[in-house]
């Protein structure tokens, strides 16, 4: 019998949903124009009044928003309302060190505790189950989102957090976790662990898990079936749209159902900017119509995908998003977190005597995923004492590690070691399988 | 009286000694003395040879990332304990030797000790008065010991 969180929507007919989208749409494009200067200047721009957008169909009318209006507007110029209400504020990794700064009322804290709660029912996870959340809990909203959904939930909530894996498997074990959420990942890694301390997986009461925050293959979600003895589901989400919670993986696993009573989604070519059809792969834009601190406009994530909308067998008629199956940037996600090479070369340049020719190698090894960045050397690098090279090494690893938000290997090469290219310099080799 | 000590950085990649070396070879240069100061990932090539600026040109016309550095060369008796005497003499005048190699003469009873320390000025003045050779330049680019 499958169990819904909120079953008026989830199951909506879909000319309902439309309306309840149109709706709200025209009420928030208001709610925008006259609280955010900045949307109002694009929009006075593109010569478009509140009054235009009457229904769903009117969206394309709008303008994009993309991350360097974020950048632009640090950290908080696209607030819609004012601070005093703003009860939270997330942050999350921008392209040059500079980060992009979320906030939310108490009304969006509500209903980001829903979406992820929505997430969780359909995982099979109910008020009696225990959540171990494996998520790092800080500005990064993977932590706080799904400890709150589960709690709102009702279900006892275990905030492990990040690190000490032989700790999580004794807690897993010992406190009886019954749905646990991590990047799929660090799932194997505990499965790996688990393996190592001789526990078994019917030595654990695991029954589901909740992966996201990183692209992961089908052949990952067999293996941490198998090894953990679950059934796994994917999550997606960003911290600009809400956080995790924004679509989530149902009973049939072929898709993931996105919450558009408060995201609305599109489908469009990166390079035109036209509307795709469904079924037709191209960038995911979403348009916030609920939220009240950080409503954005079709923005743009750069994540690759498709829209369906096809009958379910889970009952929702949510539509569906495939897994997103790339970038149109070049940010990468490593162990999890949102990693941009040109925040390394920024590292770089400021430190000032390093050599503006860097690599970053990316691969994955025992199922965690490792960064090493290669760093020419220069001339006003090197020294004749082993130590001084060694300080500067260190330098960079910690300046990195500080930018970057996770640790990485840093290895000085010879000049010109790094190839060179004609066009546009290759930053990423990434060795992990797709 | 300070000598030009070439160093190299060399990744530790195979064929790099031998590429590093080659390019020696090809600008018949003479290597007196060398050294290598290595960690994991890479070390620190040390040359005493008799044409540096010679060398340090040819090699960064090779993309090597090369510098030159002053150390001091003394010469010593080749006798049991002359290198213990040299240091504990350092020792006493509170001179820090980072760090230190050697060669033997080919003409006779000498051994030669090559040192990088803190402050060349006060070893030099150190080893002048203690009738210690300090060897110059000219001796070592001219081949005579």
């Amino acid at each position: 019998m499958e169990k819904y969180w909120d079953e008026q929507m989830e199951c909506a007919l879909p000319h309902e949903m439309k309306s309840l989208q149109s709706f709200r749409l025209s009420q928030k494009v208001r709610q925008i124009y006259e609280n955010v200067p900045y949307y109002k200047t694009k929009m006075d721009e593109l010569n478009i009044k509140p009054e235009d957008i009457k229904s769903v169909d009117d969206l394309h009318k709008l303008p994009f928003t993309v991350k360097q209006d974020l950048r632009d507007t640090y950290p908080y110029g696209l607030f819609a309302v004012p601070m005093n209400d703003v009860v939270r504020v997330h942050a999350s990794s921008g392209t040059t060190g500079k980060q992009i700064v979320v906030g939310y009322t108490e009304n969006d804290l509500e209903i980001w505790k829903n979406c992820c709660a929505r997430a969780i029912t359909a995982a099979g996870g109910e008020k009696h189950d225990f959540m171990h959340v494996s998520y790092g809990y800080g500005l990064f909203t993977g932590g706080l989102g799904l400890h709150y959904g589960a709690e709102k939930v009702g279900m006892t909530v275990i905030p492990v957090s990040v690190g000490n894996t032989q700790r999580q498997i004794t807690i897993l074990k010992d406190f009886g976790s019954t749905v646990i959420c991590c990047t799929p990942s660090y799932a194997l890694y505990l499965a790996e662990t688990m393996e190592e301390m001789g526990i078994k997986k019917e030595d654990i009461k695991l029954k589901a898990g909740i992966f996201g925050a990183e692209p992961w293959t089908e052949e990952m979600r067999i293996q941490i079936q198998e090894k953990l003895g679950i059934q796994a589901f994917d999550i997606y989400g960003l911290s600009e749209i809400i956080g995790p919670g924004v679509s989530f993986e149902c009973s049939e696993q072929t898709g993931m159902h996105i919450n558009e009573d408060h995201f609305i989604p599109e489908i469009i070519d990166p390079d035109t900017g036209e509307v795709l059809p469904e079924g037709e792969q191209g960038e995911l834009v979403f348009t916030c119509i609920t939220k009240e601190a950080f409503p954005l406009l079709r923005y743009r994530t750069r994540d690759i995908a498709i829209l369906k909308r096809n009958k379910c067998s889970c009952g929702r008629t949510l539509i569906k998003m495939m897994k997103p199956a790339g970038r149109s940037d070049d940010m990468l996600i490593i162990r999890g977190v949102n990693v941009f090479p040109s925040q390394v070369e920024s590292v770089l340049l400021q430190l000032g005597n390093t050599s503006p020719h860097y690599q970053l190698i990316v691969d994955r090894v025992n199922n965690v995923d490792t960064l090493e960045i290669q760093v020419e050397i220069s001339a006003e690098m090197f020294s004749d004492k082993v130590k001084n090279i060694e300080e500067q090494e260190s330098l960079i690893k910690s300046s990195v590690e500080s930018i970057l938000g996770i640790s990485a290997k840093i290895k000085i090469v010879e000049p010109r070691t790094i190839p060179r290219s004609e066009g546009k310099a290759v930053r990423v080799i990434d060795k992990r399988k797709k | 009286m300070l000598i030009k000590q070439l160093s190299i950085f060399v990744e530790n990649k195979p064929g790099r000694l031998c590429a590093v070396t080659g390019i020696l070879k090809e600008n018949n240069i003479d290597i007196k003395a060398l050294s290598i100061a290595d960690t994991r990932d890479f070390g620190i090539l040390r040359l005493i040879v008799n044409d540096p600026e010679k060398a340090c040109e040819a090699l960064k016309k090779e993309d090597c990332t090369v510098t030159i550095t002053d150390v001091i060369v003394i010469g010593v008796e080749d006798k049991p304990g002359k290198l213990a005497d040299i240091l504990c003499l350092l020792h006493k005048n509170s001179i820090s030797v980072e760090y230190m190699y050697a060669f033997i003469s080919k003409t006779d009873n000498m051994a030669f000790v090559i040192l990088r320390v803190e402050d060349n000025d006060k070893t030099i003045k150190i080893m002048e008065e203690n009738n210690i050779d300090v060897i110059s330049n000219d001796v070592i680019s001219k081949g005579l010991i």
